[in-house]
């Protein structure tokens, strides 16, 4: 078995009082560091017959077309050595092109629509890729602030291959005005580290007369060079 | 080498997701092992409990072998155990798996380290996944574990849940204060 590097310091965010639910969530004590054993090299897999085939398209998971910017978003998983990772299981959730989340505790003052749900999951092919079909999510309003708005945003949770490897994090459009404003992104300090977080427009997946393309590859932890008796 | 992504809060509203999924059902019938529970609280640092988190949990199987690819062992593991599981916490932060009690899978050092659960801590408010290991009270090993053994004395109990009743254990997260869960950098 071979280990995985350690995250290097600045890529995940610290405890960041400017967003205000981390102040009594965040821990105070300094994390302790242990060696990786086989239970963090190994790590969960989900069930892979329960990806549905119209899973990763969420303009067509009810009767109807949702209201909205219909996109596409596409992308790779990859290691930080570079190499692709198939068979990931990496799963959305989104607000609909108003802003508002199928979720009771969304109070926002914006329409619900029947016709979307903002969930889609799929698994990485064999070159790490991985595609949506969705609409582009909508701002919205949050309490975190005086006029706080967040960047639309899509978020992402990612089951690699470890314990390691499991991501959850939020993709962002490009030239999104909300994005220097919102503490959220801001919370990874350095920007080229939070550019990553950022997808690109693209017009060669864009399809013509149809839908915008948006690309994005996200990179998890990747193994040192040399196994590791574990 | 490419940059790695980070990671952002999970936020409020990852309900949607989970209410997508198939049900959480780590043991059938099937399944080999003793039966467990363990329950909780996820409570901030003022000690109110904390109704949008996402716990998840990783363990071996009652013959200590991990569902995994990796794990490359002779014996292979229960094909009636798949070891992950995942809970978004109720409104008083409180969470409970249905499982078995893990076998003890070895360490680093050629020893065995004690029956655990490794377990991912995330949700609104919290920007980036926390890492802890639940142990059981009624495990002599726990006096041996390797990991153990690297967290002071004093913190240590914060990682062994209780043993409340025959097969049910109490283990609550506590992300701050006098009580701070121990936390990992693996």
């Amino acid at each position: 078995m071979r280990a995985y590097r350690r995250v290097p310091p600045g890529v995940h965010p610290p405890e960041d009082p400017a967003y205000r639910s981390t102040v009594l969530r965040h821990p105070l004590e300094p994390l302790i560091e242990i060696p990786q054993t086989i239970s963090e090299i190994t790590g969960p897999s989900y069930p892979y017959e329960v990806v549905g085939p119209v899973d990763n398209d969420l303009t067509r998971q009810h009767t109807g077309a949702p209201i909205g910017e219909r996109i596409i978003v596409e992308g790779r998983v990859l290691d930080d050595n570079g190499r692709p990772l198939p068979h990931a299981l990496v799963e959305i959730w989104q607000a609909n092109a108003c802003g508002r989340y199928a979720h009771e505790v969304d109070t926002h003052d914006a329409p619900l629509d029947p016709n979307f749900s903002g969930t889609g999951r799929t698994l990485t092919d064999e070159e790490g890729r991985y595609r949506f079909v969705t609409i582009k999510p909508g701002h919205y309003p949050w309490g975190n602030h005086y006029n706080a708005w967040r960047p639309a945003h899509i978020h992402f949770s990612v089951l690699g291959p470890g314990f390691l490897t499991r991501l959850v994090t939020q993709m962002y459009f490009p030239g999104d005005p909300l994005q220097p404003l919102d503490p959220i992104f801001n919370s990874v300090r350095e920007p080229e580290i939070r550019q990553r977080m950022v997808s690109s427009f693209d017009i060669d997946l864009t399809i013509p007369d149809w839908a915008l393309g948006f690309r994005w590859d996200i990179v998890l932890r990747g193994r040192d060079a040399t196994p590791a008796l574990v | 080498m490419a940059g790695i992504t980070p990671s952002q809060t999970a936020g409020p509203y990852f309900g949607i997701l989970l209410r997508g999924r198939a049900e959480c059902r780590q043991v059938t019938d099937a399944t080999h092992g003793a039966r467990i529970s363990i329950e909780g609280r996820v409570l901030d640092g003022a000690g109110n409990g904390i109704s949008d988190a996402l716990i998840e949990t990783w363990q071996a199987d009652a013959g200590g072998r991990y569902c995994h690819p990796e794990d490359c062992r002779p014996q292979p593991a229960d094909p009636a155990f798949n070891g992950f599981g995942w809970a978004h916490t109720r409104e008083d932060g409180g969470y409970r798996f249905e499982t078995i009690k893990p076998g003890r899978v070895p360490a680093p050092d050629g020893s065995n380290q004690a029956p655990h659960v490794v377990v991912s801590v995330m949700g609104r408010g919290i920007l980036t996944r926390f890492i802890t290991r639940i142990y059981f009270e009624d495990e002599p090993a726990n006096t041996d574990d390797p990991i153990l053994g690297l967290v002071p004395t004093v913190r240590r109990d914060t990682l062994i849940a209780r043993r409340v009743a025959d097969g049910h254990y109490v283990f609550d997260i506590v992300m701050q204060g006098p009580r701070e869960t121990v936390f990992f950098d693996v």
